[in-house]
């Protein structure tokens, strides 16, 4: 499904220039819940921009679905962000004045999609994260933490992508929150999705059945739990 | 369903921020409607002295005298005598595709009439001067041929002549009025036919030709003959016909040294709306500042709104949105914003020039290509100046946006 070779990313500041990659090769099957775990300023989250297709690679090979990304054009990146990869963000980032439906609809926008499908797969998205009916037509900025949370995952959802890669999806939420989203996204693991995790909390890394853990640019270990 | 959801987009984003986007909209719209209505006022302005110059008479050629000269003193254009009773005939017996000729001898002088009395232009003339002129009788008769040739004290009084001589009660007809002490009976009232400049035919008195030559004025030359071709067509053919009619009677070889000037009405109505079309421009170019200050009303908050939104455009762009999206989409925020203000202008406009027209008693003209071309350049407005905030939008990188605090 994913398949890393050698990948780095070097950023150019003036003259300096700052590894945040060191080749770095590995594989993810289908189906599988892995968590990326490192602390701040160890390249996790240069890597979950490139498996995110919102960043390529300085050099090395990023295959998804057997597709080679690190090559495509901004446009092709974002027809694979919209097909193939559901994000997750730590700051939630919904549409604040729109409803919750709309919201969860948002990447089939510009589709030719039909507005009966969209709420389709929105109602079928939400379900699917464990939102309660009866919240669709909420405005976003009157739900709580988890419920923000949920509607974010289901956003992922809606495409049915290949990998929902989540990025501290807990880092603003309190520890029962925390537990109540992360249990959805191993339901959602348990239902088929292959699931990224992006943390550098152990214990939320630890729902996942793998842990790569990264620091300075390179994997320290790879295990399976 | 892409279209409709760009227009989707627009109206929440737009309905999202009233305040500032119907302040923004008012910028368009105080520029469009100035544009409307300074145009509309040129308009106006244009087919007011166009109409005004066609009520003068229907394709009518004049023909003055040069100016006279006394020791190298010009005492201006129509001062000499040269024109001659002989002269009209002449044009009458050679010309061609003329309708009507008329020679006059206008000159002002006291009029009295039972107490009242006035000074006006005293205008003498021949029958064919009403069709040349456009004048329609109202009561009474013009003077005929016959009594030309009997040099009759008769007169036929302009509308405003006849209030000011006799006031809106008496009946004129068959009263006397004095001219130079040369008594003249009154046969007939004009129609009222508005101003036209400096001489209006209104306030006039008209009397035979040959009664002005030998009670009033004392010689045999004429200061202005008025023909009237038959069709606007011949118009030109006829002024060169009468040119040259001149100058062979008058002995002269050389045209520039002519001692009379030709000039017809189409030319007037040409300079005139050339002068009318500048103003009109100049009217225009002033509102058009406005406008341009609005549509940098627009850039402003359209730049504002791409700060203010960069995450949801990060994220946005995340979730798969194409930058030919995003950039269609700030587009279409700015072009609905110019759009809007310029439908509102248009409406505004159209009011104020009828403000106008109603209470500064200006003429105006709503044309329906100061509308389109109001539309239009709203619409160009709209288009130029969210242009460059829709491209900063969709050129943000997601990770960047993304994290905008």
């Amino acid at each position: 499904m994913i398949k890393c070779e050698k990948l780095s990313k070097i950023y150019l500041n003036g003259d300096v220039e700052t590894v945040a990659l060191k080749e770095v090769s590995f594989q993810i099957e289908k189906g599988e819940f892995v968590s990326i775990i490192g602390p701040s300023g160890s390249g996790k989250s240069t890597l979950m921009h490139i498996l995110g297709a919102l960043d390529t690679p300085t050099s090395g090979q990023y295959f998804l679905d057997g597709k080679e990304v690190s090559k495509l054009s901004d446009d092709e990146l974002s027809e694979l962000r919209r097909d193939k990869i559901g994000f997750v963000f730590q700051s939630f980032n919904l549409l604040p004045r729109a409803t919750v439906l709309r919201n969860v609809m948002l990447p089939l926008l510009y589709t030719d999609t039909t507005g009966k499908e969209r709420e389709q797969r929105a109602r079928e998205a939400l379900f699917s994260a464990g939102m309660e009916e009866g919240k669709l037509y909420n405005l976003s900025n009157q739900l709580s933490g988890g419920q923000i949370q949920r509607v974010a995952i289901a956003r992922a959802l809606i495409n049915n992508p290949a990998i929902i890669l989540a990025d501290e999806p807990t880092g603003n939420l309190d520890t029962k929150t925390s537990q109540v989203v992360m249990e959805t996204l191993r339901e959602l693991n348990l239902a088929g999705h292959t699931i990224i995790l992006i943390t550098h909390e152990i214990d939320i890394a630890k729902y996942a059945r793998r842990i790569i853990s990264i620091r300075d640019g390179a994997i320290e270990s790879d295990a399976t739990i | 369903m892409i279209y409709k959801d760009i227009l989707q987009e627009t109206f929440a984003s737009l309905s999202a921020n009233k305040v500032r986007s119907s302040l923004t909209i008012l910028g368009i719209v105080i520029g469009i409607a100035s544009v409307i209505t300074m145009i509309s006022i040129g308009q106006g302005a244009q087919s007011s002295i166009q109409s005004s110059i066609e009520a003068i008479g229907s394709n009518l050629i004049i023909v003055r005298p040069g100016a006279q000269r006394s020791g190298g003193v010009s005492g201006g254009q129509g001062s000499a005598q040269t024109l001659t009773q002989e002269d009209v005939s002449a044009i009458q017996i050679e010309g061609e595709n003329i309708l009507a000729i008329a020679p006059d001898v206008t000159r002002r002088y006291q009029i009295t009439a039972k107490g009242n009395n006035t000074n006006t232009s005293v205008i003498g003339t021949a029958p064919d001067y009403l069709t040349v002129r456009n004048i329609k009788m109202d009561t009474g008769a013009f003077f005929t041929a016959s009594q030309i040739k009997s040099s009759a004290k008769v007169a036929v009084l302009g509308a405003t002549a006849k209030s000011d001589l006799f006031g809106n009660d008496t009946e004129p007809i068959g009263q006397f009025i004095r001219i130079k002490n040369v008594e003249f009976q009154v046969i007939g009232v004009a129609q009222a036919k508005g101003g036209s400049g400096f001489s209006n035919p209104d306030e006039s008195v008209y009397i035979p030709i040959t009664s002005a030559q030998h009670f009033l004025s004392g010689d045999n030359y004429v200061n202005t003959i008025s023909i009237a071709s038959v069709n606007q067509d011949v118009m030109t053919a006829v002024q060169e016909q009468v040119t040259q009619i001149l100058l062979h009677r008058h002995n002269i070889t050389e045209p520039a040294s002519a001692d009379f000037n030709i000039i017809n009405q189409n030319d007037i109505i040409a300079t005139a709306s050339n002068i009318t079309g500048t103003f009109t421009i100049l009217l225009a170019s002033i509102a058009g500042i406005s406008l341009l200050v609005g549509g940098i009303g627009i850039m402003n908050m359209m730049l504002t709104t791409v700060t203010e939104r960069t995450r949801e455009i990060g994220l946005r762009k995340a979730v798969g949105v194409k930058r030919l999206y995003i950039n269609l989409q700030f587009l279409s925020e700015a072009v609905a914003l110019t759009f809007f203000g310029g439908l509102v202008g248009i409406l505004l406009g159209w009011l104020a020039s009828l403000a106008v027209s109603r209470f500064a008693g200006l003429v105006t003209q709503v044309s329906l290509s100061s509308i389109l071309l109001a539309f239009g350049v709203s619409a160009a407005v709209g288009i130029a100046f969210g242009f460059y905030p829709a491209r900063r939008a969709a050129n943000l990188s997601p990770i960047e946006a993304l994290r905008y605090e």
